[in-house]
Formats: C-alpha cells, structure tokens, sequence
C-alpha cells in the first residue's frame, strides 16, 4: 500500500457478459492533483468511477484509494471521499439546509459549517428553499457542497458540468479549484474537453475501454501538433498559412509592419481533434 | 452501529414525512376515521369498540407496510440511498433510522385508538402493545418489499395487493366463515382477535403462536430479499 498515492489503478478490466468494458487500465493520481477521464459515452467513465468508489468490483486487476483497496473500502476511507455521481441524489422535499444538516450529522461536523458552504457555493439565499424548487444549476452546486462540506481528500465528480450553464460551469470549476489548494486530489470524468483543457493537470483519453493517451493536456496537443502552422487572418479577409519556423518571420514581420494582420494563430490541434486523429470518432 | 448516524436518518425522516402527504395520510387516515366513526355511529347490538378494532387492524395492515417500501423504494430510485451508503452510513443504520421512525409515529397511532377506545392503564398498554407488535411484523413486511423494489411504482405493485390483504380480510372474515379460515393464519387477524379481547380475557395461546410463526416467516423473507439484493 502506498499512502503517499491519491489513487492508484493497475491493470482493471471490468467485464459485463461477453463484453469488456475496460482493458486493461493503468493509472496514478498523485495526491493535490485533478485527474480528467475523457471520453464518449459509453466509453467506460463511470464504470471507472464505480469500482474506484466500491459500487463495482473489477473483473480484473486492482485499485486503490488512499492506499486501500478498492474491494475493502473502509469507513475510514468513505469518510475521506466526496462524491459527485450521474444522480444527484438530494432529498427533493427538504431544504437546501435540512439536506447538508443530514451529512453535517453524519460526517459530525458542526452546524455553523452549513452555512458556511452554503456560502461558498452561492446557495445561501436559497437555504431553505426545497430542492424541487431549485434549477439544474442550483441543484448542481448543492451536490457539490455536500460532497466538499467535509473537506475530503479524494473527490469523484461524473460529469460535472454536463448539460449545465456556462456561468454555472465556471462556478464550479472555482470550486474544483478550491477543493485542489485545500489539497483535494480530484478525479473527474467528462466528454467536454474544453472542461478537461482548463481544469486538469493530467488526462486521459479513453476509448472503448482503452486508455489510448495520457498526459497534460497542453503537452498531449503540442505532440500531435504535427501541422506546427501560423494562421493569420488578413484585415481584406484573406488567410494566409506560414509554416512554423524561421524563414517565416521576416514574412510574418511584413504583414505586421503594413498593419494587415486581424489576427493570429497557431494551429496546434485540441484534445477533441487529437482523439479523432487517435480513434477516428469525434466525442458526442 | 452508530447512533448518530441513526439518529440523524430517524431525524431526517421526520422532516421529509411531514412534507410527504402521501404518507403522512397513510398515519393519520384510520385514527381519524375510528375517532369519527366512533363518536357519530351508535348501533344497537354491535360490539363495544367495533370501529376501533377494525380500523386499528387496518392500521396495522396498512401504514407501516405502505410507508416502509414506500420510503425505502423512493430512496433507492432517487439514488440517495446510494448516497448514504457512500458517506459511510450502515445499511443497518439506515434501516434502523427509517424503521424507528416508522414504528414511532405507529406507535402515536396505536396510543391514539387505544384512547378513543377508553382503555387505560393496563389495558391501554395491553391494547397498544398487540398493536404494536403487528406494526412491527408489517413493517418488516414493508422494508422487505422496499428493499426488493428498484422504485416506487415497482413497490406500489407489490405493496397494495399485500396490504389489501392484511387489512381487509380480518374485516371479511367477519361476514365470512370460508375467509374466516383462512384469515385466522395472517398476523393482522390475530392481533384484530387480541384486541377485541382486551379487559374480557388474555390473548390466546394460539395468537400467540401464529402471530410468531408469521415474525418469523417475515424476519425469514427480509433476510432473504436483504441478501439477493441489498439497499443499492
């Protein structure tokens, strides 16, 4: 066991009937970082998910969470997990208040806490009103603040900012980020690749069960970058492409200098477009 | 177990029942039609308490059974059970918060008909403690069925037929000697029997020993219903 490790996958196969969901997966998340697993649906996310939390035991290999294996999940270790999942699973008729009160008592956290998160995620105005008055936003963001009320060490998020607003989105990444300086490792899966772009220190792209690459984001595009052009929109609404290197500059310098330029830009592909070049299928 | 972690699921149950009017009627319902019934009908001849007995066996039959699969199913199908379980709640934790509280307002229910029947004293606890021991086989009842169904409405169709049953024969077999038969083996019959028996004789050793037989059978059932398929 290693303690130092936030998580730590080690060839996970999960089979259901004749089909294997996932092959194979090998991965380390170091403690304090976020952990992007990207793919299409169905490409194996929240299986993932569900055996690191214990819903699922693997067909093969081993994982561990906090040093514990995955198969014997302690009380110790559930206590130091929050939990983000596909269904929301709030308490409809309760208040935003009377819904952390419950976990407030369950983690033993002191009642001034709830407030406090409350707080933290914008919803201290809406503390007693009923989740089922609450929009797809509001409700996104209670579940966040249950699963970060307790300040876990490890934190699941399926799908974060799926089918959500963009001003929502970008209050939970805040909040994301918070969890990271207070030193949360995060593990999140997603289809949004822009999302995984911003947020994560590392990703992986997953396909068919497969993890076909692994790495930071911005390095991932840098090595499939293998146009390595510079685009320029031209002020009469022309493009021209140059290709990246040095005989290019005084060319480049030109347009400048004769005030042409409209803009600007390399052409280094995205991570949807260096998993289409991966896969041959877009994400949906 | 923890009782904290008990007590805040006894705690939470409580807000989201008085918020639930579906449930909440399945409580309040037979005691207030006992109370009425009661108090505005007077027929020569029939039996002292006739309304308090028969509304007190479908009480039994009824409100815990409904009300357990129905708290348990909805949790399943919304997924914060789930959720419970994850935050390191016990499944025996959550099952003893949910079922305490049911058996508590029960409870309140069987006090409840035990005054509109004037018992008191002995009697009155003799009264609410047949009730309540019936409660308790009907909500085990119900928590097997909760813990089978994957949502509400699979509950619902398990739950009604199950409690027309329990509630409703004791009352047939009154008229029916065929139904009578065999009403005389369910635990709701029984109870019905000892509660009409209250301040004129002692339960019997045969209620007792069907009323028991049926505990087990139920404790039986929810073990196996528990183990095949869990609270996820």
């Amino acid at each position: 066991m290693n303690h130092d490790r936030g998580i730590r996958i080690k060839g996970i196969t999960q089979k259901f009937g004749d089909q294997t969901v996932l092959k194979n997966i090998d991965l380390t998340l170091e403690k304090g970082e976020i952990f992007g697993l990207l793919g299409p649906s169905g490409a194996g996310k929240t299986t993932l998910i569900k055996i690191l939390t214990g819903q699922l035991t693997q067909t093969g290999g081993s994982a561990e969470v906090l040093g514990t294996d995955t198969r014997k999940l302690t009380s110790e270790v559930y206590t130091k997990m929050g939990m983000v999942l596909d269904n929301t699973g709030l308490y409809e008729r309760l208040s935003c208040r009377d819904n952390l009160a419950l976990f407030a008592q369950i983690y033993r956290l002191p009642s001034t806490k709830i407030r406090e998160i409350l707080k933290d995620v914008g919803l201290l105005e809406a503390e007693k009103r009923p989740v089922s008055k609450l929009s797809k936003g509001m409700r996104q963001r209670l579940v966040m603040a249950r699963a970060l009320m307790h300040s876990p060490e490890i934190l699941f998020l399926d799908e974060p900012g799926s089918a959500l607003d963009p001003s929502t989105v970008q209050e939970i990444h805040n909040l994301i980020r918070k969890a990271q300086a207070k030193g949360a490792t995060i593990f999140l899966t997603t289809h949004n690749m822009e999302e995984a772009t911003k947020l994560c220190d590392h990703v992986a792209l997953l396909h068919e069960g497969e993890i076909v690459e692994y790495g930071n984001p911005e390095e991932i595009c840098r090595k499939y970058n293998h146009q390595n052009r510079i685009k320029i929109l031209l002020k009469n609404g022309d493009e021209v492409t140059f290709q990246n290197e040095s005989k290019a500059a005084g060319k480049i310098q030109e347009l400048f200098a004769s005030e042409q330029v409209e803009s600007i830009h390399s052409t280094e592909p995205n991570l949807e477009t260096v998993f289409l070049e991966l896969t041959g299928r877009r994400f949906e | 177990m923890d009782i904290r972690k008990i007590y805040a699921i006894w705690k939470k149950q409580i807000k989201d029942t008085l918020k639930n009017k579906e449930i909440l009627i399945q409580f309040v319902m037979f005691p207030v039609l006992a109370a009425i019934m009661t108090n505005s009908i007077n027929i020569d001849g029939m039996p002292k308490n006739y309304f308090v007995s028969l509304f007190a066996t479908m009480y039994i039959g009824m409100a815990p059974l409904t009300a357990m699969a129905a708290i348990i199913s909805e949790e399943k199908e919304r997924g914060t059970l789930r959720v419970l379980l994850m935050s390191n709640v016990k499944a025996g934790e959550y099952l003893i918060g949910a079922g305490g509280y049911v058996l508590m307002i029960c409870t309140f229910g069987a006090l409840f008909f035990g005054m509109i029947g004037g018992f008191r004293g002995a009697e009155l606890a003799g009264f609410v403690l047949a009730m309540c021991v019936g409660i308790l086989i009907s909500l085990l009842l119900g928590a097997a069925i909760g813990v089978k169904s994957r949502s509400q409405m699979a509950a619902t169709s398990i739950a009604v037929p199950t409690m027309m049953v329990l509630s409703f024969l004791p009352m047939l077999a009154s008229f029916n000697d065929k139904v009578a038969k065999v009403s005389k083996y369910i635990f709701s019959q029984q109870c019905n029997k000892i509660m009409e028996g209250i301040g004129v004789h002692g339960a019997g050793t045969q209620s007792i020993v069907i009323i028991g037989i049926n505990f087990l059978l139920v404790i039986v059932l929810f073990v196996f219903l528990y183990r095949k398929y869990g609270l996820e």
